[in-house]
């Protein structure tokens, strides 16, 4: 071996000693330097899972509140706000949680915040309670006559508008413009006070309609219709939407 | 260091380094969060259109738990607003989160019908988006979530061209692709993305697909549910309940 090496001339065993110098750092760069996760695919995926999950929460989550802020949770059990998570309404509140006594959540004070879910929207779902900012109580703070964590109305509503609004407003296009809700619908006084469980009756005989539109009956400038021969099988709204602007 | 482990040596070099230091798979899957498995759970939303009324609450509290830019045009998830009229036209539009930018709140002239479409990322089972990455920085977590690692990311925008949903953006301050994690770093504290918890209606509803007794095992089973462009086969895991033909 030795002897092998002596005769090889020096410039050869220089090459030979750069190459090893090369491979030695190439193998310690591969091996120890660079992480293992930009070698292998599946470590990557999971350095970057570990990375994800690290990030700050920032709300606390529906479960925190509770324990400290009984009366608060109690109220907004019983309430029509008990879907709503407290932190819908008083911001991300983890920094709170982890210290209550320094960082304080917030709690919307102005007529806006509410406006947010209760202005009157025609693309949001019926039966929503929504209201119209510029004719409902102007200015005035919603929190002085509905409490946020029980919002009741403060007395029954009169009509049928404040919740109904929609309706209202298409019915008050339509021919039927004059009529009031309750020409058609009964409403017991209990609707108002649950609404969801005790609702109010729907026309549902044809024999109704034709009160005022039957041929025979004596109503005045009324489209009338033999209600013998006009669409024998169905019940009227099942063509005709009473509410409907035209009452087509 | 004999020629036995000089050979050694240059087989693990030439192999990768995936077991270097100990680090095998499964004992880094431990470190992401706890006791937390990922392999154990796979996530999934619903989302109810009839229940959305489009406060926006969901796109706040999106960009306040993951640092999306507080400006429009940037959102991991967003509310989009349908009115179709009855010449059959269809106008979408993204709604605001700010009050100083209302909605048209008044009935629209000639209306059919109108509502709120809630999107997001649909963490699809076979996702464009990480099919196109040319660098592998886009991947399918064994939970079923979709995430960008923002170490690997170079922001060539091919992802955001490659989603159907147009669920992507390119993160104007770290210049590397973004979208919705299913709020990751929430999911493995056992706790709800944040759009989730101040949803005020439960129009969205989240779950994990493994577990028949989660809140979207429910969703599923009560519902007929519907996912968006399944022509694409991407196989979304967003599902929605009384979704609107018009709707894509």
């Amino acid at each position: 071996m030795k002897g092998f090496l002596n005769k090889l001339p020096e410039q050869a065993i220089r090459v030979i000693v750069v190459f090893l110098v090369l491979a030695a750092g190439v193998f310690v760069i591969r091996q120890f330097i660079i992480p293992p996760e930009m070698k292998e695919p599946t470590l990557q995926k999971l350095s970057s899972m570990e990375r994800e999950a690290d990030k700050e929460v920032k709300y606390a989550g529906a479960q925190a509140c509770g324990p400290c802020h009984e009366k608060q949770h109690d109220i907004k059990k019983t309430g029509y706000h008990r879907d709503l998570s407290c932190e819908s309404c008083h911001g991300a509140a983890q920094k709170h949680a982890d210290n209550p006594t320094d960082v304080k959540p917030t709690s919307p004070q102005k007529r806006d915040y509410c406006s947010y879910c209760h202005t009157y929207n025609s693309s949001r779902p019926t039966g929503f309670p929504q209201i119209n900012p510029d004719t409902h109580n102007p200015r005035k703070p919603c929190i002085t006559c509905h409490d946020p964590h029980n919002p009741k109305p403060p007395q029954t509503p009169r009509s049928c508008t404040a919740c109904h609004a929609q309706i209202e407003r298409t019915k008050a296009a339509s021919y039927h413009a004059l009529l009031g809700c309750t020409v058609c619908h009964s409403t017991p006084e209990k609707h108002k006070l649950s609404p969801r469980t005790v609702t109010p009756t729907k026309p549902d005989t044809r024999e109704f309609c034709g009160k005022c539109h039957d041929k025979a009956s004596p109503g005045k400038g009324v489209p009338a219709v033999d209600m013998n021969a006009h669409g024998e099988k169905y019940v009227c709204w099942q063509c005709h939407y009473p509410h409907m602007l035209g009452g087509i | 260091m004999d020629r036995r482990d000089f050979l050694k040596n240059v087989c693990l070099f030439i192999s990768s380094g995936a077991f270097v230091g100990g680090l095998s798979p499964e004992v880094w899957a431990k470190m992401i969060h706890k006791d937390y498995d990922p392999a154990k759970h796979y996530y999934g939303m619903g989302i109810d259109i009839d229940r959305c009324i489009g406060c926006g609450r969901c796109m706040q509290a999106c960009k306040t738990e993951n640092d999306v830019p507080d400006v429009p045009y940037y959102f991991r998830t967003w509310v989009e607003r349908y009115v179709i009229k009855t010449d059959r036209s269809v106008t979408v539009k993204t709604i605001s989160t700010s009050l100083e930018d209302p909605a048209d709140t008044f009935v629209e002239k000639d209306m059919l019908r109108s509502f709120f479409v809630p999107k997001l990322c649909n963490q699809c089972d076979h996702p464009p988006c990480v099919q196109v990455c040319p660098v592998g920085a886009t991947f399918k977590t064994d939970d079923g979530v979709i995430l960008v690692d923002e170490k690997r990311c170079i922001g060539c925008r091919y992802c955001i061209q490659a989603c159907p949903y147009g669920a992507r953006y390119l993160h104007p301050k770290t210049r590397v692709a973004d979208k919705c994690t299913f709020c990751y770093h929430r999911l493995v504290r056992g706790l709800l993305p944040a759009c989730v918890e101040v949803c005020p209606k439960q129009a969205r509803v989240f779950g994990d697909m493994k577990s028949i007794a989660s809140p979207l095992g429910r969703f599923t089973r009560m519902n007929k549910t519907h996912v968006l462009k399944p022509s694409l086969n991407t196989d979304p895991k967003v599902y929605y309940a009384n979704l609107d033909g018009e709707v894509n």
